[in-house]
Formats: C-alpha cells, structure tokens, sequence
C-alpha cells in the first residue's frame, strides 16, 4: 500500500490530480461522503495489511525445509473460527452505522410536496436544465447560486442516464417514467465537472456536465439575462443565417425563444453563444468550433442525433454567425 | 496398477460406462465421456478467452490516450459489451463447468456423471450460444447495449440492429445448457459417490461446485425469463421495459440481477473450492477449519440472493430498500473474510511448496482481498453513490473476477493439468507466466481505483484530456499488454507439456483426494479399484498406516 501512496504522491505532484473528485467535495452533502470514503479507506486498508502481512509472514516463514519433514496436522481450532467470525461482524456492524449517517446527512429525503427548484432532464447525449421558478431553459452548462441547497428534479428523454458532479455529492440515475429528485449545493463559486454515469449508447462519452456556482447576485444576473430575447439580426451573414435556420430543418429539433423554433429534441440555443462548450462538453465554444460542428456532427460526436446536413461554406458562415448572436 | 492397489479397496460404483467407439476427432466431438467433455469446455472457454481477450486490448488501445481515434463509439460499445458477454457467460462459466465436469466424477470415485449424453448436450448448447452470439459480427453488428443490457436501451428504438437479439439467444441457449449441466452435477454428487464418501467427508471443491449448481438452477431462470420477454419486446411489439408505453425500465434490473450477483458467486465459488485443494495439499496440511469453510459457502450462496438491488442503488430505489441491501452485502463479507482466514491458518506452520499452482493461490489471498475490500466499500451505499459505474468498479470487479475467479483457476489447471494430461505443465515458464501475470494485472486494474475516484466513468470509448487521466490510462494499457503476452506464455505452457512435458505418474503433488488414485490420465471407465474412505484424505490414511486421520476422529 506504501507504493500506492507514493506513486499518487508522485503523480500529484501538482496538486491536480484529485481537481473534480471525489476527494474535492464543494457541498456538505459530498463532504459527508468524503468523511465515509476515507473511514472505510482506513478500515479496508488496516484489514489488507493484516492480510497481506499474515500471509507474506507464512509465504516466507513456513517454506518446505528439506527432506521429508512433515508438518503438524491440524484441522482447526473452534475458538479462532469463532474470534475471526465476530471480529468480522464487528467491522461490519461499524461500517453500517457509519453508514446509515452518511446516507441521512449526504443525501436527505425532500420534504412532501417540496417544488423543485431546477428540473434537469437527459437526453441522448445532452441535458436539459429548466429552472421553473424563473421560466429559465439552458443545456449542458447549469448555474446555481453559490450556498444554497436546491432540490433537482432527474428525468430522462429516452433511456437512463446518470447524474454525476462528484464535487457536489451522489450520482442519481435518470430513468424513464421514474423522476427522481437530489440536492444539489456548492458552497464555493466555480465551475464544476461531471458527466453521465449510466451507459446511454454512442454517444455516452461526450454527455459532461458544468455546473457553474455562482455568488447570488452574479446568478440573479445571469438568469435575468437568460430570460431576454436576443435580438434579431437584421443584416449581413447573421440574417440569412437567421433566415436558413428558420425554414431549415432545424427547428423541428431545436428551440430559439421568440422565433418559430420551439422543439426541445435538441438543446434550447437562445443564448448558446453564452454558453462555455458545445455539444455537451465536446468543443470548447469558438465561432470556428461552431463552424466545424455545424459541418460534420458525426466528426466530433459520432452517433450524434444531429446528422451532417451538407451545408455549403457559405451557409455554415451564415448560421455560425446568426448563431453567434445568440448570446 | 496391481490388481488390488488398495487394501480394503472397493469396486467403483458400477454405472452405465459409455462405450467410446470412435477415435480421433470424431471421438472428441461425440464423446459422452466426462473428461472429454471436460477438456472440451476447457478448450471451449479458452478460444473465448482468446476472443474476450482480443477485445480488451482493443479496448486498452483505445483508452491509451484522450480523444483517442483508435475505434468509433459504434465499434468500441460493440467490443465492451462482448468483452464482458464473453468474459462472464463463455469464458468463465464454461472454464469453471469443465473443470467440475472432469473432476467431480473423479473426486467422488464415479465412472463418469449421472447423465453422460445429457452432458455433452449442456457442452454443445453452451458452444452453439457462444457462436451464435459471435455470428452477429456478421450478421449486422454484435450487441452494444453492454454485458447486463440495461432496457430501455436494448430495446429497438435504440438498438436497431439484431446484436441483442443475438445476445438473448445467444445467452439463452447456453443457459439452458448451464441449467442442464447444474442438474446433472447435483444428481452426480448426490447419487454417485463412493461408499464411504460422506457429505462430510467431500473435498471442499465438490461442496462448492454442488453449491454452486444449486445457484445455477436458481438464478439463471430469471435471466431466461427475462430474455425471453425482451425477444418479445424487441420482436413482437410487447412493452415489459418500455416506460413510454406503460411497462417499467427498472422491472429488466431487478430480473437481470436478481440472476446477476448470484452469478457473480457462480464464477468465484468454484474457484475458492480449488484455492480450498491447492493449498492444503502444497502446505502438507489438512484445511483449516473444513466445517467453517464448508458453513461459510452454504452462508455466501443464500445471501447471494438477498442482495442483487446493490447493484441498483443508483437507482434511486429509496433509503428503506438501499439500507435493507447494504445489510445483506456487508454480511456476505464475513463467510468471505472467514474462508480467507482459514486458507491463511491453513498455511500457518505448514511446509509450503512454492509451485506455480500455490504461487498462484497465494497471490489470489491478497488480490481477491483487495477485490473484497473494494466490494465492501461499494455495499456502503454513500460510497457507491459516488463511485458506481466509474473506473473504481471497474477495479473492483477484475480484482474479483481476475485475481479471484482466474487466479484460483490458474492455480487449478496447474494442479490439475498433469491428472489430465499425464504431464506435468513447465514450471519454469509457468513461473514467467506467473509473474508477468501478476504485475501486467495489477498495473493494469490497480490504477483503475484512482481513475474512478478521478471521475472516469466506465464505458466511455474516449475521455477529455484532464489531470493525470491520459497517464494513468496509458499505464493501464501497458499492463493489459503484459497480462496479453502472460497469458501467451501460459498456452505456449499447455502446448509444449502436453506432449514433451515431464512424466506426472498418478499422484505428482503428494495430494490425499481420490482423483490422485487413479492413473494420469485416467482410464474411460476412471478407476479400477477405489482405496477405502474413512476421512476427507483417504490418500492420506494408505501413507500413513500408523496414524491415519480417521483414527484422530477426522
């Protein structure tokens, strides 16, 4: 085990290795767990070298001696069955009590009736964010307010998926016809890392979740500002990529607030140029990016739902650009 | 042999031999001869292996860097899903059934099992699965909704092309063969054993594998069934999964673990009854504690019922029933932990031959331990919540199913392969193969732990360049490659030993279990005379005259 602890020493030499882990808990949900994590570490690793020790004693103890020496026969020892069979129900009994703790402080039952504060819905191979009290919709990238727990209500589009931010606590499966609800809190401001958990088809790998805490009033803006309705493009590459948007294919699958657009197959993208990445977590969010993924989806993100429509050079500059003003 | 081998010996249990007509390949592939049939699943389960084999090291090709190009998703969900399809159904159910199937008769002094044509149709319907599951590479892609084939994504709107069609028949025919094959090993040890052979007096592994076969019969009913009703589903437009149309997703987890952790101590008590021969016999010592042992897989295969829902705590199945299934799996882990002391109190003041039967049972001590342990920290459901489906149970589950499951079987065909053979397999590559597989598996799986805790998840064909993920992955691949070539060595072993190795003679370990009384290989028919039983070590008792166990009260 002393190797393991060095070669992590090593490896995290800069300190960022353990960066949006398990052991950087933001909430006091994901610290509870924290605690559990390193109790059971110290338990586990207190019975593997007591283990490993015995045997290694024994491996290096008792070898053959030469020549026809036979060893005592002994077949057992009721007493020494009876201690290790109660040490090993103590442990257990202690693990589970630990337990029990955790699983009330680290991820409590709502209150009946409790309204949720933001209903997150998965989708192949993106999330849908709906924060019911403001009328705010997003994807992929979800803003809280810094300190404050706020109940999630889970649901999914198609298959099951997994909620997971290991920073700010449990993972929650997102299963169809089984809405199930979480806590979600992070008592610092930034931006915080997770994905889907559950395996949910070709596109599972690139499904990541931010979750971006930020003080109230810094939020308080944000939403406010998601609530506007960007202005429409009047001229230029920005109007007829305005104009190929609404009458293409497009809004049978995506959403723009204030414009014909309204389906939710895909992420909502009133203010996608505001948003941090692209498909969810795939390409950081450039002008060129949008472009590349505009041209060949199944490059970035094969299987995508979004297939590679074969817009011209010139249409992919229009739609980038009525895109980009979506902020 | 002499006529009369044994003093007091008695005839083997006269039962209908069958009568082996034809040689050649023609023998092997009509034989109704346990032995055959044994080796034949051995031979079956390798060639799986080879094939499960292949697709992890795609996958570690894969996995080497971030954003790596190696495989598209399509082609990478194929190869996870058959890795572990492989792994479980055709790799290590068959291994472990042809080991049973060639020793048990052995071990209880029978001519064969109780059945023997019955025999070969469990061996041919498990083969005709395997293949049938791999026909769907060319009859328009294999199975990508992975090994446990979580509805609703195996149902048609998301997995259009017939790879889980093929899985379901696939799995179902050669579950009907496990099925088949349980009963017939049940009956075997139940009617067949030589006179004298008390169930207390049954070598540990037989105990096991008659546990073993009572969960088989129990649980693999409840993956056939739901099988079927996902043929139904995908075939006949029914709706058992399907939420959108009133049935329930959650309904195919529950049936699919309700058979799917008791199959998990399907694949490991087999190996712990070899642990349970090998270790005795190479520290010249009785086991430690028989009874507890014994207890303890009876105590491990009633709770493998109660705790399939651990695998569902994700689910969001409430606290009632996630407290309920931690008890369960926090107690599996005391018959655990007793087994390892008692294999350990075994060894105590013994004198321990370090071949590469016992290299490899010693060596399962610590990594199936490690593999316990981790399993103890995924029953504390907090804990789970966090690293479920993450590279941590990925960890978990090879430190179980590898250093367990195939560790305790490597140790087994080195202790047993010169009974089959009449040879003894190399130890100095044997030693190679050891050691390279030691190291090449933990550098592989132990730096999986820290990924997981890292926020990897599992089945992803690629992953963001983050932190140390790209190092720690590139470090996995470089085992998987070591764990490739060991294992290269180890059929390299078989092939040159089983033709030029060193003459094994019947009974090369000095071992006290019947299978060692007879010749190497055995005769058709097995035994011409069989040495009286009054112990567990009847071999012990002809060596010793003077203090046999049976005058200790053993």
């Amino acid at each position: 085990m002393l190797w393991a602890v060095a070669l992590v020493g090593w490896l995290d030499s800069d300190q960022t290795m353990f960066k949006n882990s398990v052991f950087s808990p933001v909430s006091p949900q994901a610290l509870s767990i924290t605690h559990l994590t390193w109790i059971v570490a110290i338990v586990a690793m207190a019975i593997l070298l007591l283990v490993t020790a015995l045997v290694l004693y024994a491996a290096f103890k008792f070898r053959r001696r030469p020549s026809g020496f036979e060893p005592r026969q002994v077949f057992g020892n009721s007493r020494l069955e009876k201690t290790w069979t109660i040490g090993a129900l103590v442990v257990v009994a202690f693990l589970f009590v630990v337990t029990v703790r955790t699983m009330r402080s680290s991820d409590r039952t709502p209150p009946p009736g409790e309204q949720p504060n933001l209903v997150v819905t998965a989708h192949q191979w993106w999330w849908e964010a709906r924060y019911p009290q403001s009328g705010v919709v997003t994807a992929n990238e979800i803003h809280i307010p810094v300190g404050r727990a706020w109940l999630v209500q889970l649901k999914s589009a198609d298959v099951i998926h997994d909620w997971w931010v290991p920073d700010l606590g449990r993972k929650i499966d997102a299963i169809p016809g089984h809405p199930n609800h979480f806590w979600i809190q992070a008592d610092k401001p930034g931006t915080y890392l997770g994905t889907c958990a559950e395996y949910c088809g070709a596109g599972h790998a690139w499904m990541r979740i931010r979750v971006i805490a930020q003080p109230e009033a810094e939020f308080k803006a944000w939403e406010q500002h998601q609530l506007e309705i960007p202005p429409k493009p009047t001229s230029g590459d920005a109007a007829a990529g305005n104009k190929l948007f609404d009458n293409f294919t497009c809004v049978y699958c995506h959403a723009v607030e204030g414009t014909p657009a309204k389906a939710d197959v895909g992420p909502d993208l009133t203010h996608v140029a505001s948003r941090e990445t692209l498909a969810a977590g795939r390409l950081i969010n450039t002008p060129e990016n949008l472009g590349k993924w505009i041209t060949d989806p199944q490059e970035y993100k094969p299987g995508a739902h979004m297939p590679n429509f074969d817009f011209s050079k010139q249409q992919v500059r229009d739609l980038v650009a009525y895109l980009e003003t979506l902020k | 042999m002499s006529d009369i081998p044994f003093p007091g010996a008695s005839e083997a249990l006269p039962l209908p031999v069958p009568q082996e007509r034809t040689t050649g390949l023609l023998g092997w592939l009509s034989s109704v001869d346990h032995k055959k049939i044994g080796i034949l699943y051995l031979l079956a389960g390798l060639v799986f292996f080879g094939a499960g084999g292949i697709e992890a090291l795609l996958m570690r090709i894969q996995l080497a860097w971030p954003v790596n190009s190696f495989l598209s998703p399509q082609a990478f969900d194929q190869v996870f899903t058959m890795h572990g399809t492989t792994m479980i159904f055709f790799v290590a159910m068959p291994v472990l059934t042809g080991l049973a199937n060639y020793l048990i008769p052995l071990m209880i002094g029978a001519s064969d099992v109780a059945f023997p044509r019955l025999n070969a149709l469990s061996l041919w319907l498990l083969i005709c699965g395997g293949l049938l599951l791999y026909f769907s590479f060319v009859a328009g892609g294999a199975p990508a909704a992975g090994w446990f084939n979580y509805a609703p994504l195996s149902e048609k709107p998301y997995s259009s092309t017939v790879g889980v069609d093929y899985y379901s028949l696939g799995l179902l025919i050669a579950g009907i063969g496990s099925v088949v094959a349980a009963i017939n090993l049940i009956v075997t040890i139940i009617k067949y054993r030589a006179p004298g052979l008390t169930v207390r007096r049954l070598p540990l592994f037989v105990w096991m594998v008659l546990v073993t076969q009572f969960l088989i019969i129990l649980a693999l009913p409840a993956l056939n069934a739901s099988l079927v009703m996902l043929l139904i589903d995908r075939r006949l437009n029914a709706h058992f999964f399907q939420a959108a149309s009133g049935g329930s997703a959650i309904l195919w987890q529950h049936y699919f673990w309700a058979f799917g952790h008791p199959e998990v101590y399907i694949v490991i008590l087999p190996a712990f009854g070899m642990i349970s021969e090998v270790i005795p016999v190479f520290s010249r010592k009785p086991i430690f504690g028989y009874e507890y042992v014994a207890a303890s897989t009876v105590a491990i295969g009633v709770l493998s019922f109660l705790v399939w829902a651990h695998h569902m705590f994700a689910v969001g199945l409430g606290h009632s029933l996630d407290t309920m299934f931690a008890v369960s799996s926090l107690l599996i882990a005391v018959p655990t932990g007793v087994k390892i002391f008692n294999w350990i109190a075994t060894m105590w003041n013994g004198a321990i031959r370090f071949t590469t039967a016992m290299l490899f049972a010693t060596s399962f001590l610590i990594v199936f331990t490690i593999g316990g342990l981790s399993g103890v920290s995924l029953a504390i459901f907090p804990i789970d919540w966090q690293v479920t489906d993450t590279y941590y149970l990925v960890a978990h589950l090879h430190y179980v199913l590898f250093g367990g499951t195939v560790f305790g079987v490597f140790a087994g065909i080195y202790y047993w392969f010169p009974k089959m053979s009449g040879r003894m397999l190399s130890e100095k590559i044997g030693k190679w193969h050891f050691w390279t597989m030691l190291i090449g598996f933990n550098m592989t799986f132990f730096v999986m732990h820290f990924l997981g805790l890292m926020g990897m998840t599992r089945r992803v064909y690629t992953y963001p360049n983050l932190h140390d993920w790209g190092l720690l992955n590139m470090i996995s691949t470089i085992g998987a490659v070591i764990m490739g070539i060991s294992s290269l060595l180890f059929i390299w072993n078989v092939w040159v030993s089983r033709r030029s190795g060193e003459p094994a003679g019947d009974n090369p370990w000095e071992a006290w279990s019947l299978e060692w009384a007879t010749t190497s290989p055995p005769p058709v028919h097995n035994f011409d005379r069989i040495p009286p039983i009054r112990s567990r070590r009847p071999l012990y008792d002809l060596e010793h005259p003077d203090h046999p166990d049976w005058k200790n009260g053993h």
